[in-house]
């Protein structure tokens, strides 16, 4: 007699279901983390596109030799002195001259930016055989004007919702119909630093800064990093104190970023002096920080050098100096060297311990040095989403974008520098 | 052979005898060297160590300075943080209220919800990827979720500011909630989801290290996957989760920008997730930014917030490494 028993379990039951159910489970937790990702990188980059336009007005402007450059010098440093912003001023009354009372003439003015005549301003100065003609200049408008033209200001609401009035909605109609007002490349938001007005601000002072702190933070972190490793893989004995060290090395990886941050401001800045809101102080806390990752990596590259090529190098007479510097530590440098480029990756995103040691200053001009105050991109980025106004807030999405695609490159160069370089033994 | 044919090489020194080769002592100089590079090594693998020391004097320091002003029991459970310091002695309510426990209770509150979504989203993530995802889509995945984790917090920050805040008061206005437009939720979401890339990550490490017998003996039984994955992995791997699950509450605990942009400034104790809270970051990062008189009590009180922060953290930390070490000794 046979007693054979089915252990296949039938499609329909009850466990079929259950089996079905859970792989669904985990394949939602992936789409839902993968959704978020997808829509906050899709919203910031869809929101920042937009600032890299930027809306000019055509004015016809009188630049009349008297009051520019008297003397007919040409000299820069005269024609940088006069005061350009009456004659765009006048410039805007010509062109609009139904704007008779103050209040029309302050809202007339507001169509473009208030740094509009430094603009005229150096076009002069760059040609100064402009002086003593009426020119036809592109000015920066406003940025109201330039969130209305890129439809973040509705003409739908109520008049007194909005900042762009009925009476400048007519004048910004009219240029438009007549092709003096346009949306162009915004140039000057990659050349110039922060300023007050949405519409001048730019990233680079923000993007010298934190190629300024990350210089630093890599020539503090990478050489003391690759040489503790070299130290704890290669030379320590497997002692008490190597342990505490190994033991030290992994907690501070998971010490919170601003501890770092306070650390620097009690001791780099308190004790020390070195100077605040510095690119020097920056990058010597974000090396501190760096500092466990680049080891954990180094030491990981240096123990995946088979130990065949130290019993070489020992048996042709070498030293233990010479074994380790000469044919160990070439040998492991890609991995550690793609540990750095990770390593610096996480610094150049790091915000709030760079608050701590006072880089949030409003700084206008480029840094020139380390021990000039800066600010760095992710700082920048606070700064501007903190910002109350509309044109802010585009320039964050956009500040966002450039720090994303400077990430997504650095990463880029490990893994294309890992699988160049990586040796399989 | 090579050495016989270059003609820089002396012939005394090529050894007659096979049978007898010299070893030639080290060098004084070589010595020197290496005594040299040993030390500098040291030096530098104590920079780890001389960082520790320096984040525990430097936190300890002011902190004893800040107690010395405030009691350290009023600080650790007093109900009111009100960090004003008087411009004049005989001001109004001059003295300021400095106690941590709304900063505790509010930073726990965000971990919390922030714990809440990452732990099922980054556990089964985990699963899915480790137990039934394919080599190829696991290859694709894995990226795009770390990835999750190398955005930055600043970035993290302005989307729950800017998109999850008013999306949630949006949705609890047409649902009858008043939600705070810096509600813990809104920063306790989006927290969530920048941790769950370290969940997913380490509880991976942890089921692929429980070894291939036991699913092996399970299937054997007649076991579903499923059910091999809920009554043997998951049990096998738990010591191991519950480490990673620590480690990512520590991480969360110490989160700052996206607190600081999403989280609420006024301290309230509340256990309400719709209201507005503050953590122990957000407050180091107002009283350190700005204009600060460096021996007032509200600028101290940072540095005794960051020790406290400093403190929980550690003890996180400890605790997960030790359960994590212990747990992979026992597979090895």
């Amino acid at each position: 007699m046979t007693d054979t028993v089915d252990i296949r379990i039938p499609a329909r039951s009850p466990r079929h279901r259950s089996e079905r159910r859970f792989r669904l489970y985990g394949m939602a937790a992936i789409a839902v983390s993968l959704g978020f990702l997808a829509l906050m990188v899709g919203s910031i980059v869809l929101r920042g596109t937009g600032a890299f336009q930027q809306a000019f007005v055509n004015i016809e402007i009188n630049l009349p030799a008297n009051k520019i450059d008297p003397d007919g010098t040409g000299d820069p440093l005269v024609i940088k002195k006069s005061r350009f912003g009456s004659l765009v001023k006048k410039a805007m009354r010509e062109r609009f001259p139904e704007a008779k009372s103050r209040k029309e003439k302050r809202q007339l003015y507001k169509l473009i930016s208030a740094t509009a005549e430094y603009g005229v301003r150096d076009t002069v100065v760059a040609n100064p055989k402009l002086v003593g003609t009426r020119a036809s200049l592109w000015v920066r408008a406003s940025s109201d004007v330039d969130m209305f033209l890129k439809g973040n200001i509705s003409a739908e609401v109520a008049e007194d919702q909005r900042r762009v009035s009925d009476l400048q909605l007519g004048w910004i109609k009219d240029l438009h119909d007549k092709g003096q007002i346009e949306k162009r490349f915004n140039t000057q938001f990659f050349t110039s630093g922060d300023s007050r007005e949405p519409e001048q601000a730019g990233i680079l002072g923000a993007i010298i800064g934190s190629a300024l702190t990350l210089l630093v933070c890599f020539l503090f972190s990478f050489p003391t990093g690759v040489l503790s490793a070299v130290y704890l893989e290669e030379f320590a004995h497997k002692g008490r104190i190597n342990r505490i060290i190994e033991v030290n090395i992994n907690n501070l990886a998971a010490v919170p970023s601003i501890v770092f941050g306070l650390l620097g401001l009690a001791i780099f800045l308190n004790v020390f002096g070195f100077p605040r809101s510095t690119p020097l102080v920056g990058g010597m806390v974000l090396a501190l920080m760096t500092l466990p990752t680049i080891i954990i990596a180094s030491r990981a590259s240096l123990r995946a050098v088979p130990p065949s090529i130290r019993e070489a190098a020992f048996g042709l007479g070498a030293s233990k100096v010479q074994t380790t510097f000469h044919h160990v530590v070439p040998l492991a440098m890609p991995g550690m060297l793609t540990g750095s480029i990770i390593g610096m990756a996480q610094a150049l995103g790091e915000t709030a311990p760079l608050l701590m040691i006072g880089m949030v200053a409003f700084i206008v001009d480029l840094p020139g040095g380390v021990t000039e105050a800066a600010t760095a991109l992710p700082v920048q980025i606070f700064l501007w989403a903190d910002s109350p106004e509309r044109g802010f807030l585009e320039k964050t999405s956009a500040a966002i974008f450039v720090l994303l695609i400077f990430l997504v490159l650095m990463n880029l160069i490990a893994i294309v520098l890992r699988r160049r370089l990586e040796t399989r033994w | 052979m090579a050495c016989m044919l270059d003609p820089s090489i002396p012939k005394q020194s090529i050894v007659s005898d096979p049978t007898s080769i010299a070893i030639t002592r080290t060098s004084n100089k070589d010595r020197i060297t290496d005594l040299l590079v040993r030390a500098i090594l040291i030096l530098c693998a104590l920079i780890a160590v001389a960082t520790t020391i320096g984040i525990v004097a430097s936190l300890l320091l002011e902190s004893l300075r800040f107690f010395q002003k405030i009691s350290i029991f009023d600080f650790l459970f007093g109900l009111e943080w009100s960090p004003q310091t008087a411009l004049r002695a005989d001001q109004v309510g001059a003295s300021g209220a400095f106690g941590a426990i709304p900063l505790i209770v509010g930073t726990l509150l965000i971990s919390a919800i922030a714990m809440a979504i990452a732990t099922p989203l980054g556990l089964m993530s985990a699963v899915y990827l480790a137990e039934y995802a394919s080599k190829r889509s696991r290859n694709f995945i894995k990226p795009l979720l770390e990835l999750l984790a190398g955005i930055p917090t600043v970035v993290y920050g302005f989307f729950a500011a800017l998109i999850v805040a008013p999306m949630l008061r949006n949705g609890g206005d047409q649902l009858g909630f008043e939600i705070a437009s810096e509600s813990a939720l809104a920063a306790g979401l989006t927290m969530g989801v920048m941790i769950i890339p370290l969940v997913s990550s380490l509880s991976d490490d942890v089921i692929n290290a429980v070894p291939q017998s036991l699913r092996d003996a399970s299937y054997g039984l007649g076991a579903t996957q499923a059910e091999t994955i809920k009554q043997v992995i998951l049990p096998a791997a738990i010591p191991g989760i519950a480490g990673s699950l620590l480690l990512a509450t520590s991480r969360a605990i110490g989160e700052t920008m996206i607190v600081v942009m999403a989280a609420g400034l006024a301290a309230k104790l509340t256990l309400n997730p719709l209201e507005a809270v503050t953590t122990v970051t957000v407050q180091i990062v107002t009283l350190l930014t700005g204009d600060q008189e460096f021996d007032s009590a509200k600028t101290l009180s940072a540095f005794a917030l960051g020790l406290l922060l400093f403190l929980i953290t550690l003890c996180l930390n400890v605790i997960a490494l030790r359960i994590v070490d212990k747990y992979k000794e026992q597979y090895d």
